[in-house]
Protein backbone atom coordinates (compact mmCIF):
# COMPACT_ATOMS: atom_id res chain seq x y z
CA UNK A 1 0.00 0.00 0.00
CA UNK A 2 1.21 3.59 -0.58
CA UNK A 3 0.25 4.73 2.24
CA UNK A 4 2.82 2.63 4.06
CA UNK A 5 5.51 3.62 2.65
CA UNK A 6 8.26 4.59 5.36
CA UNK A 7 10.17 7.99 4.19
CA UNK A 8 13.63 8.78 4.10
CA UNK A 9 14.73 4.86 5.22
CA UNK A 10 13.95 5.21 9.12
CA UNK A 11 15.06 1.98 10.41
CA UNK A 12 12.55 1.47 13.70
CA UNK A 13 15.01 -0.22 16.56
CA UNK A 14 15.57 1.00 20.12
CA UNK A 15 19.26 1.46 20.39
CA UNK A 16 21.88 4.33 21.99
CA UNK A 17 22.49 5.68 18.31
CA UNK A 18 18.60 6.12 17.58
CA UNK A 19 18.26 7.77 21.02
CA UNK A 20 21.17 10.10 20.37
CA UNK A 21 20.43 14.05 19.85
CA UNK A 22 19.88 14.30 16.24
CA UNK A 23 22.35 17.45 16.12
CA UNK A 24 25.33 14.92 17.73
CA UNK A 25 24.73 12.46 14.59
CA UNK A 26 24.60 15.86 11.88
CA UNK A 27 28.18 16.44 13.94
CA UNK A 28 29.40 13.26 14.01
CA UNK A 29 28.45 12.43 10.00
CA UNK A 30 29.91 15.98 9.00
CA UNK A 31 33.43 15.10 10.95
CA UNK A 32 33.19 11.51 9.55
CA UNK A 33 32.95 12.83 6.03
CA UNK A 34 35.73 15.46 6.41
CA UNK A 35 38.18 13.14 8.18
CA UNK A 36 37.62 10.14 5.14
CA UNK A 37 39.18 12.59 2.67
CA UNK A 38 42.02 13.84 5.64
CA UNK A 39 43.29 10.52 5.00
CA UNK A 40 46.33 9.65 3.33
CA UNK A 41 47.22 6.39 4.41
CA UNK A 42 45.79 2.74 5.18
CA UNK A 43 46.35 3.39 8.74
CA UNK A 44 43.27 6.01 8.59
CA UNK A 45 40.87 4.34 7.41
CA UNK A 46 41.13 1.24 8.77
CA UNK A 47 40.72 3.38 11.89
CA UNK A 48 37.56 5.31 10.57
CA UNK A 49 36.26 1.53 9.43
CA UNK A 50 36.95 0.33 13.08
CA UNK A 51 34.84 3.70 14.65
CA UNK A 52 32.17 2.83 11.71
CA UNK A 53 32.05 -0.74 12.06
CA UNK A 54 31.35 -0.23 16.56
CA UNK A 55 28.75 2.48 15.47
CA UNK A 56 27.02 0.24 13.05
CA UNK A 57 26.89 -2.63 15.97
CA UNK A 58 25.58 -0.10 18.38
CA UNK A 59 23.00 0.96 16.29
CA UNK A 60 21.61 -2.67 15.63
CA UNK A 61 20.71 -1.91 11.97
CA UNK A 62 21.31 -5.08 10.21
CA UNK A 63 24.28 -4.24 7.61
CA UNK A 64 22.03 -5.48 4.53
CA UNK A 65 20.19 -1.83 4.86
CA UNK A 66 23.43 0.20 4.53
CA UNK A 67 24.25 -2.13 1.28
CA UNK A 68 21.01 -0.80 -0.08
CA UNK A 69 22.63 2.70 -0.21
CA UNK A 70 25.24 1.28 -2.19
CA UNK A 71 23.33 0.29 -4.95
CA UNK A 72 22.51 3.44 -6.03
CA UNK A 73 26.22 4.41 -6.30
CA UNK A 74 27.34 1.14 -7.86
CA UNK A 75 27.46 3.45 -11.27
CA UNK A 76 28.95 6.28 -9.87
CA UNK A 77 31.81 3.80 -7.95
CA UNK A 78 32.23 2.58 -11.57
CA UNK A 79 32.47 5.60 -13.54
CA UNK A 80 35.30 6.90 -10.51
CA UNK A 81 37.20 3.64 -10.54
CA UNK A 82 37.74 3.78 -14.50
CA UNK A 83 38.65 7.39 -14.98
CA UNK A 84 41.30 7.16 -12.06
CA UNK A 85 42.51 3.73 -13.41
CA UNK A 86 43.34 4.98 -16.92
CA UNK A 87 43.38 8.51 -16.54
CA UNK A 88 46.01 9.17 -13.59
CA UNK A 89 49.97 10.08 -15.03
CA UNK A 90 52.27 7.90 -13.56
CA UNK A 91 54.74 4.60 -13.74
CA UNK A 92 52.61 2.66 -16.51
CA UNK A 93 51.80 -0.77 -15.61
CA UNK A 94 49.49 -2.57 -17.53
CA UNK A 95 48.79 -0.94 -21.12
CA UNK A 96 45.60 -1.97 -23.30
CA UNK A 97 45.19 -0.43 -26.50
CA UNK A 98 46.14 3.25 -26.09
CA UNK A 99 45.06 3.57 -21.95
CA UNK A 100 47.38 3.11 -19.46
CA UNK A 101 47.07 1.88 -16.19
CA UNK A 102 49.38 3.43 -13.73
CA UNK A 103 50.55 2.38 -10.12
CA UNK A 104 49.00 6.06 -9.22
CA UNK A 105 46.08 5.65 -10.73
CA UNK A 106 45.37 2.32 -9.11
CA UNK A 107 46.60 3.68 -5.86
CA UNK A 108 43.89 6.40 -6.23
CA UNK A 109 40.96 4.30 -7.59
CA UNK A 110 41.08 2.25 -4.74
CA UNK A 111 41.01 4.71 -2.20
CA UNK A 112 38.41 6.36 -4.14
CA UNK A 113 36.36 3.88 -3.71
CA UNK A 114 36.98 2.94 0.29
CA UNK A 115 36.02 6.16 0.21
CA UNK A 116 33.31 6.46 -1.15
CA UNK A 117 31.72 3.38 -0.02
CA UNK A 118 32.57 4.44 3.84
CA UNK A 119 30.92 7.49 2.96
CA UNK A 120 27.81 6.27 2.20
CA UNK A 121 27.67 3.55 4.83
CA UNK A 122 28.42 6.06 7.50
CA UNK A 123 25.54 8.65 5.88
CA UNK A 124 22.69 6.12 5.85
CA UNK A 125 23.60 5.11 8.88
CA UNK A 126 22.76 8.65 9.67
CA UNK A 127 19.41 8.69 8.29
CA UNK A 128 18.80 4.96 9.29
CA UNK A 129 19.00 6.23 12.95
CA UNK A 130 17.00 9.55 12.39
CA UNK A 131 13.34 10.15 11.72
CA UNK A 132 12.56 12.85 9.15
CA UNK A 133 11.46 14.66 11.69
CA UNK A 134 14.36 14.94 14.25
CA UNK A 135 16.08 15.24 11.38
CA UNK A 136 14.67 18.55 10.87
CA UNK A 137 14.08 19.95 14.02
CA UNK A 138 18.36 18.90 14.31
CA UNK A 139 19.23 20.79 11.53
CA UNK A 140 16.68 24.05 12.63
CA UNK A 141 18.57 24.29 15.76
CA UNK A 142 21.96 23.25 14.52
CA UNK A 143 21.74 26.42 11.61
CA UNK A 144 20.48 29.16 14.03
CA UNK A 145 23.52 30.77 14.24
CA UNK A 146 22.69 31.39 10.05
CA UNK A 147 19.53 33.69 11.53
CA UNK A 148 22.42 36.68 12.05
CA UNK A 149 22.83 36.63 8.00
CA UNK A 150 18.89 36.58 7.93
CA UNK A 151 18.49 33.32 6.35
CA UNK A 152 14.87 31.75 7.52
CA UNK A 153 16.27 29.16 9.58
CA UNK A 154 13.15 28.22 10.75
CA UNK A 155 11.07 28.69 7.77
CA UNK A 156 13.00 26.25 6.49
CA UNK A 157 12.90 23.56 8.37
CA UNK A 158 9.46 24.10 8.36
CA UNK A 159 8.72 23.78 4.60
CA UNK A 160 10.76 20.69 4.83
CA UNK A 161 8.37 19.17 7.81
CA UNK A 162 5.33 19.79 5.96
CA UNK A 163 7.01 18.56 2.23
CA UNK A 164 7.39 15.19 4.37
CA UNK A 165 4.37 15.05 5.76
CA UNK A 166 2.81 15.56 1.96
CA UNK A 167 4.43 12.99 -0.22
CA UNK A 168 2.36 10.12 1.13
CA UNK A 169 -0.42 12.70 0.50
CA UNK A 170 0.80 13.30 -3.06
CA UNK A 171 1.71 10.13 -3.83
CA UNK A 172 -1.74 8.22 -2.99
CA UNK A 173 -3.30 11.67 -5.44
CA UNK A 174 -0.95 10.72 -7.76
CA UNK A 175 -2.20 6.97 -8.21
CA UNK A 176 -5.89 7.93 -7.65
CA UNK A 177 -5.68 10.41 -10.69
CA UNK A 178 -3.27 7.92 -12.74
CA UNK A 179 -6.39 5.43 -12.12
CA UNK A 180 -9.07 7.35 -13.49
CA UNK A 181 -7.09 8.49 -16.62
CA UNK A 182 -6.34 5.10 -17.11
CA UNK A 183 -10.16 4.77 -16.95
CA UNK A 184 -10.61 7.32 -19.42
CA UNK A 185 -8.35 5.89 -21.90
CA UNK A 186 -4.98 7.44 -21.10
CA UNK A 187 -2.47 5.15 -22.24
CA UNK A 188 1.18 5.55 -19.66
CA UNK A 189 2.68 2.82 -20.69
CA UNK A 190 3.46 2.48 -24.59
CA UNK A 191 5.55 4.85 -26.84
CA UNK A 192 9.28 5.88 -26.32
CA UNK A 193 9.92 8.35 -23.86
CA UNK A 194 8.77 11.49 -25.30
CA UNK A 195 5.76 9.79 -25.98
CA UNK A 196 5.74 8.73 -22.47
CA UNK A 197 7.34 11.75 -21.33
CA UNK A 198 4.02 13.41 -22.95
CA UNK A 199 1.65 10.77 -21.72
CA UNK A 200 2.30 12.26 -18.09
CA UNK A 201 0.90 15.81 -18.88
CA UNK A 202 -3.10 14.77 -18.46
CA UNK A 203 -1.01 13.85 -15.07
CA UNK A 204 0.49 16.34 -13.71
CA UNK A 205 -1.98 19.39 -14.41
CA UNK A 206 -4.64 17.81 -11.64
CA UNK A 207 -1.99 17.20 -9.53
CA UNK A 208 -0.90 20.62 -9.59
CA UNK A 209 -3.41 22.03 -9.22
CA UNK A 210 -4.44 19.98 -6.36
CA UNK A 211 -1.43 20.50 -4.86
CA UNK A 212 -1.46 24.05 -5.34
CA UNK A 213 -5.41 23.90 -3.67
CA UNK A 214 -3.82 21.89 -0.42
CA UNK A 215 -1.14 24.57 0.06
CA UNK A 216 -3.93 27.17 0.16
CA UNK A 217 -6.07 25.38 2.60
CA UNK A 218 -3.18 24.41 4.99
CA UNK A 219 -1.34 27.84 4.92
CA UNK A 220 -5.34 28.83 6.22
CA UNK A 221 -5.58 25.81 8.57
CA UNK A 222 -1.99 27.05 10.09
CA UNK A 223 -3.45 30.54 10.24
CA UNK A 224 -6.42 29.54 12.25
CA UNK A 225 -3.81 27.66 14.93
CA UNK A 226 -2.23 30.86 15.11
CA UNK A 227 0.93 30.05 12.99
CA UNK A 228 3.12 33.38 12.46
CA UNK A 229 6.72 32.11 12.04
CA UNK A 230 9.39 31.46 14.64
CA UNK A 231 9.14 33.94 16.55
CA UNK A 232 7.89 33.86 20.33
CA UNK A 233 7.18 29.66 19.69
CA UNK A 234 7.50 27.20 21.81
CA UNK A 235 8.64 23.51 21.19
CA UNK A 236 6.49 20.79 22.27
CA UNK A 237 9.89 18.63 21.87
CA UNK A 238 12.51 20.83 22.38
CA UNK A 239 15.93 19.32 21.88
CA UNK A 240 17.86 19.23 25.04
CA UNK A 241 21.44 17.77 25.31
CA UNK A 242 21.95 14.63 27.67
CA UNK A 243 24.90 13.18 29.17
CA UNK A 244 25.06 10.30 26.41
CA UNK A 245 25.25 13.42 23.77
CA UNK A 246 28.19 14.76 25.26
CA UNK A 247 30.00 11.33 26.02
CA UNK A 248 29.23 11.00 22.23
CA UNK A 249 30.81 14.06 21.15
CA UNK A 250 33.63 13.29 23.34
CA UNK A 251 34.28 9.53 21.71
CA UNK A 252 33.74 11.71 18.10
CA UNK A 253 36.71 14.16 18.98
CA UNK A 254 38.77 11.26 20.03
CA UNK A 255 38.48 9.05 17.16
CA UNK A 256 38.84 12.71 14.92
CA UNK A 257 41.96 13.37 16.69
CA UNK A 258 43.13 9.52 16.94
CA UNK A 259 42.35 8.47 13.77
CA UNK A 260 44.57 11.63 12.14
CA UNK A 261 47.43 10.64 14.62
CA UNK A 262 47.34 6.91 13.62
CA UNK A 263 47.27 8.06 9.72
CA UNK A 264 50.11 10.55 10.47
CA UNK A 265 52.49 7.14 12.02
CA UNK A 266 53.57 6.32 8.66
CA UNK A 267 55.03 9.40 8.26
CA UNK A 268 56.33 10.04 11.87
CA UNK A 269 58.87 6.37 10.81
CA UNK A 270 59.80 7.19 7.27
CA UNK A 271 62.47 9.50 7.18
CA UNK A 272 63.01 13.07 6.59
CA UNK A 273 63.77 14.32 2.66
CA UNK A 274 67.17 14.99 4.16
CA UNK A 275 67.66 11.86 5.78
CA UNK A 276 67.08 10.22 2.78
CA UNK A 277 69.33 12.51 0.44
CA UNK A 278 72.25 11.64 3.04
CA UNK A 279 71.89 8.15 2.57
CA UNK A 280 71.93 8.03 -1.37
CA UNK A 281 74.84 10.19 -1.06
CA UNK A 282 76.67 7.59 1.09
CA UNK A 283 75.67 5.35 -1.36
CA UNK A 284 76.82 7.02 -4.64
CA UNK A 285 80.40 7.64 -2.29
CA UNK A 286 80.96 4.13 -1.30
CA UNK A 287 80.13 2.82 -4.89
CA UNK A 288 82.51 5.50 -6.04
CA UNK A 289 85.41 4.38 -3.68
CA UNK A 290 85.07 1.32 -4.13
CA UNK A 291 86.24 1.70 -7.99
CA UNK A 292 89.45 3.26 -6.89
CA UNK A 293 91.16 2.81 -3.54
CA UNK A 294 93.04 6.34 -3.71
CA UNK A 295 89.88 7.71 -2.82
CA UNK A 296 88.54 5.91 -0.66
CA UNK A 297 89.92 7.55 2.57
CA UNK A 298 88.58 10.79 1.35
CA UNK A 299 85.23 9.37 0.71
CA UNK A 300 85.38 7.95 4.45
CA UNK A 301 86.15 11.31 5.85
CA UNK A 302 83.42 13.18 3.73
CA UNK A 303 80.84 10.52 4.80
CA UNK A 304 81.94 10.57 8.34
CA UNK A 305 81.42 14.38 8.33
CA UNK A 306 77.83 14.63 6.51
CA UNK A 307 76.59 12.17 9.24
CA UNK B 1 -22.68 37.33 27.36
CA UNK B 2 -22.53 36.92 23.77
CA UNK B 3 -19.61 34.74 22.51
CA UNK B 4 -20.08 35.88 19.03
CA UNK B 5 -21.73 38.70 17.64
CA UNK B 6 -22.56 40.46 14.06
CA UNK B 7 -24.15 43.53 12.86
CA UNK B 8 -24.95 44.00 9.82
CA UNK B 9 -21.90 41.95 8.43
CA UNK B 10 -21.78 42.02 4.94
CA UNK B 11 -18.88 40.43 2.77
CA UNK B 12 -18.36 40.80 -1.12
CA UNK B 13 -16.18 38.41 -3.10
CA UNK B 14 -14.67 40.72 -5.78
CA UNK B 15 -14.19 38.84 -9.00
CA UNK B 16 -11.08 40.69 -11.52
CA UNK B 17 -9.44 39.68 -15.03
CA UNK B 18 -5.79 39.16 -15.59
CA UNK B 19 -5.43 42.76 -15.32
CA UNK B 20 -7.19 43.64 -12.18
CA UNK B 21 -10.20 45.23 -13.26
CA UNK B 22 -13.54 44.41 -11.46
CA UNK B 23 -15.41 41.42 -13.50
CA UNK B 24 -18.07 41.05 -11.08
CA UNK B 25 -19.07 41.55 -7.34
CA UNK B 26 -20.42 38.51 -5.57
CA UNK B 27 -22.19 39.14 -2.33
CA UNK B 28 -20.97 36.48 0.10
CA UNK B 29 -23.05 37.30 3.34
CA UNK B 30 -25.51 39.81 3.47
CA UNK B 31 -26.47 41.71 5.90
CA UNK B 32 -26.09 39.21 8.69
CA UNK B 33 -26.83 40.41 12.12
CA UNK B 34 -26.76 37.07 14.85
CA UNK B 35 -25.46 36.72 18.43
CA UNK B 36 -24.58 33.43 19.65
CA UNK B 37 -24.39 32.78 23.75
CA UNK B 38 -21.21 30.76 25.42
CA UNK B 39 -21.90 27.72 25.71
CA UNK B 40 -24.61 26.74 23.24
CA UNK B 41 -24.24 24.02 20.70
CA UNK B 42 -25.52 26.10 17.08
CA UNK B 43 -26.08 25.15 13.76
CA UNK B 44 -25.22 26.75 10.39
CA UNK B 45 -26.98 25.25 7.65
CA UNK B 46 -27.47 25.85 4.34
CA UNK B 47 -26.77 24.03 0.41
CA UNK B 48 -24.03 24.95 -1.54
CA UNK B 49 -23.14 28.23 -1.98
CA UNK B 50 -24.99 30.04 0.88
CA UNK B 51 -22.23 31.79 2.51
CA UNK B 52 -22.06 29.85 5.47
CA UNK B 53 -18.68 28.55 5.03
CA UNK B 54 -18.23 32.41 4.17
CA UNK B 55 -19.71 33.94 7.58
CA UNK B 56 -17.97 31.08 9.32
CA UNK B 57 -14.34 32.65 8.36
CA UNK B 58 -15.13 35.83 9.44
CA UNK B 59 -15.55 34.24 13.30
CA UNK B 60 -11.92 33.37 13.00
CA UNK B 61 -10.46 36.72 11.86
CA UNK B 62 -9.38 34.81 8.54
CA UNK B 63 -11.88 36.79 6.49
CA UNK B 64 -12.36 40.58 7.68
CA UNK B 65 -16.33 42.08 6.79
CA UNK B 66 -16.41 44.33 3.73
CA UNK B 67 -19.39 46.17 5.69
CA UNK B 68 -20.45 46.05 9.53
CA UNK B 69 -18.96 44.19 12.34
CA UNK B 70 -18.51 41.35 14.01
CA UNK B 71 -17.14 40.68 17.28
CA UNK B 72 -15.59 37.88 19.02
CA UNK B 73 -15.74 37.42 22.84
CA UNK B 74 -15.89 41.33 22.69
CA UNK B 75 -13.24 41.91 20.03
CA UNK B 76 -13.48 43.70 16.70
CA UNK B 77 -12.17 41.68 14.12
CA UNK B 78 -10.89 44.10 11.85
CA UNK B 79 -8.52 45.10 14.78
CA UNK B 80 -5.01 43.88 13.57
CA UNK B 81 -3.53 43.63 17.33
CA UNK B 82 -6.60 40.98 18.48
CA UNK B 83 -6.21 38.95 15.56
CA UNK B 84 -4.25 36.55 17.59
CA UNK B 85 -6.25 36.47 20.24
CA UNK B 86 -9.57 36.08 18.15
CA UNK B 87 -7.89 32.98 17.09
CA UNK B 88 -7.56 31.72 20.10
CA UNK B 89 -10.95 32.65 21.50
CA UNK B 90 -12.61 30.97 18.47
CA UNK B 91 -10.54 28.09 16.61
CA UNK B 92 -11.80 26.52 13.61
CA UNK B 93 -12.06 22.80 12.30
CA UNK B 94 -11.85 22.76 8.17
CA UNK B 95 -13.74 20.54 6.05
CA UNK B 96 -10.34 18.42 4.46
CA UNK B 97 -8.85 16.19 7.38
CA UNK B 98 -5.42 15.81 5.49
CA UNK B 99 -5.14 19.63 4.41
CA UNK B 100 -5.31 21.00 8.29
CA UNK B 101 -2.90 18.60 9.80
CA UNK B 102 0.47 19.89 10.04
CA UNK B 103 2.17 17.37 12.55
CA UNK B 104 3.61 13.99 10.99
CA UNK B 105 3.01 12.29 14.61
CA UNK B 106 -0.84 13.23 15.93
CA UNK B 107 0.36 14.30 19.45
CA UNK B 108 3.25 16.87 17.33
CA UNK B 109 -0.27 18.26 15.68
CA UNK B 110 -1.97 18.26 18.24
CA UNK B 111 0.80 20.49 19.86
CA UNK B 112 0.84 22.48 17.21
CA UNK B 113 -1.07 25.29 18.21
CA UNK B 114 0.16 25.67 21.47
CA UNK B 115 3.75 25.97 20.46
CA UNK B 116 2.40 28.68 17.98
CA UNK B 117 1.34 30.40 21.26
CA UNK B 118 4.13 30.23 22.95
CA UNK B 119 2.82 27.89 25.86
CA UNK B 120 5.75 26.25 27.79
CA UNK B 121 6.84 22.76 26.80
CA UNK B 122 5.29 21.31 29.95
CA UNK B 123 2.20 22.38 29.64
CA UNK B 124 2.32 21.65 26.02
CA UNK B 125 2.62 18.10 26.74
CA UNK B 126 -0.63 18.64 29.24
CA UNK B 127 -2.40 20.09 27.14
CA UNK B 128 -1.85 17.81 24.21
CA UNK B 129 -2.73 14.85 26.74
CA UNK B 130 -6.42 16.47 27.20
CA UNK B 131 -7.30 17.08 24.72
CA UNK B 132 -6.51 13.68 23.15
CA UNK B 133 -8.35 12.27 25.56
CA UNK B 134 -11.39 14.15 25.01
CA UNK B 135 -11.87 13.13 21.58
CA UNK B 136 -11.18 10.10 21.98
CA UNK B 137 -7.71 9.66 20.60
CA UNK B 138 -5.12 9.27 23.41
CA UNK B 139 -4.14 5.90 22.21
CA UNK B 140 -3.61 7.04 18.89
CA UNK B 141 -0.95 9.58 19.88
CA UNK B 142 1.82 7.96 18.41
CA UNK B 143 0.58 7.04 14.77
CA UNK B 144 1.38 8.55 11.94
CA UNK B 145 -1.95 11.12 10.78
CA UNK B 146 -1.68 9.20 7.14
CA UNK B 147 -2.28 6.15 9.04
CA UNK B 148 -5.99 6.70 10.35
CA UNK B 149 -9.44 7.38 9.25
CA UNK B 150 -10.99 9.95 7.97
CA UNK B 151 -13.30 10.28 11.22
CA UNK B 152 -10.10 9.86 13.46
CA UNK B 153 -8.01 12.51 11.17
CA UNK B 154 -11.25 15.23 11.89
CA UNK B 155 -11.04 14.35 15.96
CA UNK B 156 -7.46 14.81 15.90
CA UNK B 157 -8.02 18.07 13.98
CA UNK B 158 -10.56 18.68 17.06
CA UNK B 159 -7.83 18.10 19.42
CA UNK B 160 -5.68 20.42 18.06
CA UNK B 161 -7.80 23.52 18.26
CA UNK B 162 -8.96 22.32 21.74
CA UNK B 163 -5.23 22.30 23.09
CA UNK B 164 -5.50 26.38 22.67
CA UNK B 165 -8.22 26.40 25.24
CA UNK B 166 -10.91 28.30 23.02
CA UNK B 167 -14.19 29.35 24.00
CA UNK B 168 -15.67 28.52 21.02
CA UNK B 169 -15.08 26.28 17.92
CA UNK B 170 -16.33 26.67 14.98
CA UNK B 171 -16.41 23.40 12.46
CA UNK B 172 -16.83 24.19 8.92
CA UNK B 173 -18.39 20.89 7.33
CA UNK B 174 -15.98 18.91 9.58
CA UNK B 175 -18.28 15.56 8.09
CA UNK B 176 -18.37 16.65 4.06
CA UNK B 177 -15.66 14.31 3.43
CA UNK B 178 -16.17 11.33 5.97
CA UNK B 179 -18.00 8.34 5.53
CA UNK B 180 -21.60 7.48 7.95
CA UNK B 181 -19.95 6.37 10.74
CA UNK B 182 -16.89 8.46 10.52
CA UNK B 183 -19.50 11.42 10.72
CA UNK B 184 -20.87 10.13 13.87
CA UNK B 185 -17.65 9.72 15.51
CA UNK B 186 -17.06 13.50 14.72
CA UNK B 187 -20.37 14.24 15.95
CA UNK B 188 -20.53 12.23 19.13
CA UNK B 189 -17.34 13.92 19.76
CA UNK B 190 -18.27 17.47 19.36
CA UNK B 191 -21.52 16.94 21.40
CA UNK B 192 -19.32 15.49 24.31
CA UNK B 193 -16.95 19.02 23.83
CA UNK B 194 -20.55 21.05 24.23
CA UNK B 195 -21.68 19.35 27.31
CA UNK B 196 -18.68 18.28 29.09
CA UNK B 197 -16.24 21.18 28.77
CA UNK B 198 -18.94 23.71 28.29
CA UNK B 199 -17.30 25.33 24.78
CA UNK B 200 -19.28 26.91 22.33
CA UNK B 201 -20.11 24.99 19.29
CA UNK B 202 -20.67 26.08 16.21
CA UNK B 203 -21.59 24.12 13.73
CA UNK B 204 -21.61 24.22 9.71
CA UNK B 205 -23.16 21.70 7.69
CA UNK B 206 -25.59 20.67 5.18
CA UNK B 207 -26.54 17.43 6.47
CA UNK B 208 -29.46 17.45 8.92
CA UNK B 209 -29.21 14.63 11.31
CA UNK B 210 -26.48 16.62 12.55
CA UNK B 211 -28.11 19.57 13.62
CA UNK B 212 -31.31 17.79 15.75
CA UNK B 213 -29.14 18.27 19.15
CA UNK B 214 -28.18 21.77 18.40
CA UNK B 215 -29.14 24.59 21.16
CA UNK B 216 -30.48 27.26 17.65
CA UNK B 217 -30.23 26.51 14.10
CA UNK B 218 -29.66 29.04 11.73
CA UNK B 219 -30.64 28.44 8.07
CA UNK B 220 -28.29 30.25 4.89
CA UNK B 221 -29.71 30.93 1.85
CA UNK B 222 -28.10 33.25 -0.76
CA UNK B 223 -25.88 35.09 2.38
CA UNK B 224 -28.93 35.90 4.23
CA UNK B 225 -30.15 33.95 7.39
CA UNK B 226 -33.46 32.56 6.28
CA UNK B 227 -35.11 30.77 9.38
CA UNK B 228 -33.64 30.36 13.13
CA UNK B 229 -34.60 28.36 15.72
CA UNK B 230 -35.25 25.50 17.81
CA UNK B 231 -34.27 22.07 15.19
CA UNK B 232 -38.08 21.80 15.98
CA UNK B 233 -39.34 24.53 15.04
CA UNK B 234 -37.30 24.74 11.80
CA UNK B 235 -38.12 20.78 11.08
CA UNK B 236 -41.85 21.90 11.51
CA UNK B 237 -41.49 24.19 8.38
CA UNK B 238 -40.93 21.09 5.55
CA UNK B 239 -42.48 22.99 2.68
CA UNK B 240 -40.12 26.17 3.61
CA UNK B 241 -37.05 23.92 3.98
CA UNK B 242 -37.67 22.14 0.95
CA UNK B 243 -37.60 25.80 -1.30
CA UNK B 244 -34.73 26.25 0.23
CA UNK B 245 -33.63 23.42 -1.24
CA UNK B 246 -32.40 21.18 2.15
CA UNK B 247 -33.61 17.86 2.90
CA UNK B 248 -35.65 17.08 6.23
CA UNK B 249 -34.20 13.85 8.47
CA UNK B 250 -36.54 11.04 6.95
CA UNK B 251 -38.11 10.45 9.77
CA UNK B 252 -39.40 14.11 10.03
CA UNK B 253 -40.22 13.72 6.47
CA UNK B 254 -42.37 10.10 7.04
CA UNK B 255 -44.09 11.88 10.23
CA UNK B 256 -45.14 15.31 7.20
CA UNK B 257 -46.83 12.86 5.12
CA UNK B 258 -48.55 11.12 7.72
CA UNK B 259 -49.71 14.29 8.73
CA UNK B 260 -50.59 15.01 5.51
CA UNK B 261 -52.68 12.03 5.40
CA UNK B 262 -54.70 13.06 8.14
CA UNK B 263 -52.69 11.14 10.83
CA UNK B 264 -52.42 13.78 13.85
CA UNK B 265 -49.22 14.17 14.85
CA UNK B 266 -46.96 17.04 16.52
CA UNK B 267 -44.91 18.63 14.15
CA UNK B 268 -40.82 18.70 14.05
CA UNK B 269 -40.45 14.54 14.84
CA UNK B 270 -36.63 14.41 14.83
CA UNK B 271 -36.36 10.92 15.86
CA UNK B 272 -37.31 7.12 15.18
CA UNK B 273 -38.37 6.53 19.09
CA UNK B 274 -40.22 9.63 18.95
CA UNK B 275 -42.53 8.61 16.36
CA UNK B 276 -42.93 5.49 17.34
CA UNK B 277 -44.38 6.53 20.78
CA UNK B 278 -46.48 9.16 19.09
CA UNK B 279 -48.22 6.52 16.72
CA UNK B 280 -48.37 4.16 19.40
CA UNK B 281 -50.22 6.98 21.56
CA UNK B 282 -52.18 8.19 18.01
CA UNK B 283 -53.39 4.64 17.54
CA UNK B 284 -54.54 3.83 21.19
CA UNK B 285 -56.49 7.39 21.22
CA UNK B 286 -58.14 6.07 17.62
CA UNK B 287 -58.52 2.41 19.06
CA UNK B 288 -60.29 3.26 21.78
Amino acid sequence: MLRDITLGQYYQTESVIHRLDPRVKLAGTVIYIISLFCFHHVWGYLCAALFLFAVVKLSKVPFKFMIKGMRSILFLLLITVVFNLFLTPGETVLTIWKLHITKEGIRIAVFMVIRLTMLIIGSSLMTLTTTPNNLTDGMEKAMRPLRLFHLPVHEIAMIMSIALRFIPILMEETDKIMKAQIARGADFESGNIFKKAKAMVPLLVPLFISAFRRANDLAMAMEARCYRGGEGRTKMKPLVYKKRDAAAYLLLFTFLAGSIVVDRIPNMIAKTPAEEQAVMTERVLTETCAESDDLHVEAQAIIYKIK
Amino acid sequence: MSIIKTDKLVFEYIRRDEDGNVEGITRAVDEVTLKIKQGDFIAILGHNGSGKSTLAKHMNAILCPTEGSIWVDGRDTREESEVWNIRQTAGMVFQNPDNQIIGQVVEEDVGFGPENMGVPTAEIWERVEESLKAVGMYKFRKYSPNKLSGGQKQRVSIAGVLAMHPKCIVLDEPTAMLDPNGRKEVIRAVRALNDVENVTVILITHYMEEIIHADKVFVMDKGRIAMQGTPREIFSKVEELKELRLDVPQVTLLAYELQKKGIALPDGILSIEELTDEIVKYSRKEGR
